[in-house]
């Protein structure tokens, strides 16, 4: 196979200015199928923008190349409008158009009961609520999943199954995804890639080799160790 | 065909659509921004009055200058859209009484829909049909759009199309509301009947029928009770979804 063939993602010279300020600047990266990139930086790096960016949903300058037929699932941080309206999880997925797969099926698969479908969605934890993003974007059969900090707002205990939720889908769907996190466990235990970024790229490649302590002075600002631990 | 008939029929289709239009509002937290954009109708109701036409057709253009002006003003201003929004209403209502007559104060502010003829009635009807139609069709995606551009985004829907659908059509139920219920009172059909089928309603379903039915219901007792009691019906259209919602508080969870 030609090794352009793969490229699932393509950002070439990517700058998003929100009110007369660059958000981010000359970011350029690729995306090959299978890929698990995370996007690591401080709070206001701009990996939220990025991710908007990537969807379309915010104007950039550059260019932002999918490949052809890529089919985009997104998972967002949080939804605070969505329980001001009453809605069933059924209903939730019958916005989408021939949004009508079988829900029970896919909250399965993210670990909650089919007859979860039925329940408001005002009625679900955060870290359900989650997993009920997770299985909406799951219902397009996507072959790319953005996902916008799937640590904020869960416990440990829900954060923990959400992690292992995310390598098991990873493995198999064969998903390529693109995470936004500022939690390097995250970035350890799930990325074959990290991208570090302060607004602009700081370093990308290999978790392992990209984490020194110099990069993380450069991305955070401060001192900050990687505890590196095992997980089985 | 008896000018009680053709108000009660108007009413209860606009009233339809904007409880209907309502329910979007509500999950976007706009509830109450049919209010100023009332209020910027009355130099347009006031022209109307006076020159004896329409009121909806004066309204019409005004609502929509003062959607383009705030959009303008908070482009180049960057003042929050709330301040602006005051500023663009209170001029209108200034400008509406340097030239309204006082004795066509009330139907400003409150509307008179006894007034309404037949093509008025055959307007209002097929355009809160069309509006009725256009959200049946639309309002899945409306409401993905509400609840999250980015998701929307992600099923490759133009948020900005989709923003500008959502002002055109608040824009046409304020002009029809006018007439039933005046300048003053537009904010409350679109936002009383979504707020009592929410405290019943416990899913998107049950919410929309709540929310049209309290929007006809209403306008068809207000305009019952107008007749019976002589008071102009929009005030009594208003109070009616007001008692209805009030009913609806202990059920809301």
């Amino acid at each position: 196979m030609n090794h352009n063939d793969d490229r699932v993602l393509q950002v070439s010279d990517l700058r998003v200015t929100l009110e007369d300020e660059d958000v981010l600047t000359d970011l350029s990266f690729i995306v090959r199928r299978g890929e698990v990139l995370t996007i690591l930086g401080p709070n206001g790096a701009g990996k939220t923008v990025l991710l908007r960016a990537l969807l379309g949903a915010v104007p950039y300058y550059g260019v932002v190349s999918w490949q052809e037929g890529s089919r985009i699932g997104y998972v967002p941080q949080r939804l605070p409008y969505i329980k001001s309206i009453p809605l069933s999880v059924a209903e939730f997925f019958a916005l989408r158009q021939n949004g009508g797969a079988d829900v029970g099926k896919m909250l399965e698969a993210v670990g909650l009961d089919a007859e979860s479908a039925t329940k408001s969605i005002g009625d679900f934890s955060s870290g359900q609520f989650q997993r009920i993003l997770i299985a909406w974007a799951l219902a397009k059969d996507p072959d790319v999943l953005l996902f916008d900090e799937p640590t904020a707002g869960i416990d440990i205990g829900g954060e923990e199954t959400v992690y292992g939720l995310l390598s098991q889908l990873q493995r198999e769907r064969h998903l390529t995804m693109l995470l936004v996190t500022h939690d390097l466990a995250v970035v350890h235990r799930l990325s074959s890639t990290v991208l570090c970024l302060n607004r602009r790229p700081v370093c990308m490649g290999p978790p392992l080799a990209m984490l020194t302590p110099e990069n993380l002075r450069r991305l955070f600002g401060t001192e900050v160790t990687l505890y590196e631990h095992k997980h089985e | 065909m008896s000018a009680f008939f053709l108000s009660l029929t108007s009413g209860v289709f606009i009233g339809a659509a904007a409880g209907y239009l309502g329910t979007l509002m509500l999950s976007r937290r706009m509830a109450l921004v049919a209010g100023p954009l009332g209020h910027l109708t009355l130099p347009g109701i006031a022209l109307a009055l006076v020159w004896g036409f329409d009121v909806s057709i004066g309204a019409f253009p005004f609502v929509i200058l003062g959607v383009i002006l705030i959009w303008l003003l908070e482009r180049k201003t960057r003042l929050p859209m709330e301040a602006l929004t005051a500023f663009v209403f209170a001029s209108g209502v200034a400008i509406a009484f340097l030239f309204l007559p006082i004795e066509q104060v009330e139907a400003a502010l409150v509307g008179d829909i006894s007034r309404i003829g037949f093509l008025g009635t055959a307007v209002s009807v097929l355009t809160s049909l069309a509006i009725i139609l256009v959200l049946r069709r639309a309002s899945p995606r409306l409401i993905l759009v509400n609840v999250s551009e980015e998701l929307a985004a992600a099923e490759g829907i133009s948020a900005r199309r989709y923003n500008l659908l959502y002002l055109f059509l608040i824009a046409v139920i304020v002009a029809l509301g006018v007439r039933m219920v005046g300048g003053l009172l537009t904010a409350a059909l679109a936002a009383i009947p979504p707020c009592a089928a929410r405290n019943v309603g416990r899913n998107l379903k049950q919410y929309t029928l709540g929310a049209v039915s309290v929007g006809a219901g209403s306008a068809a007792l207000g305009v019952v009770l107008s007749e019976i009691l002589g008071y102009p019906a929009g005030p009594l259209i208003v109070l009616v979804s007001s008692a209805v919602f009030l009913i609806t508080v202990p059920l809301a969870r």
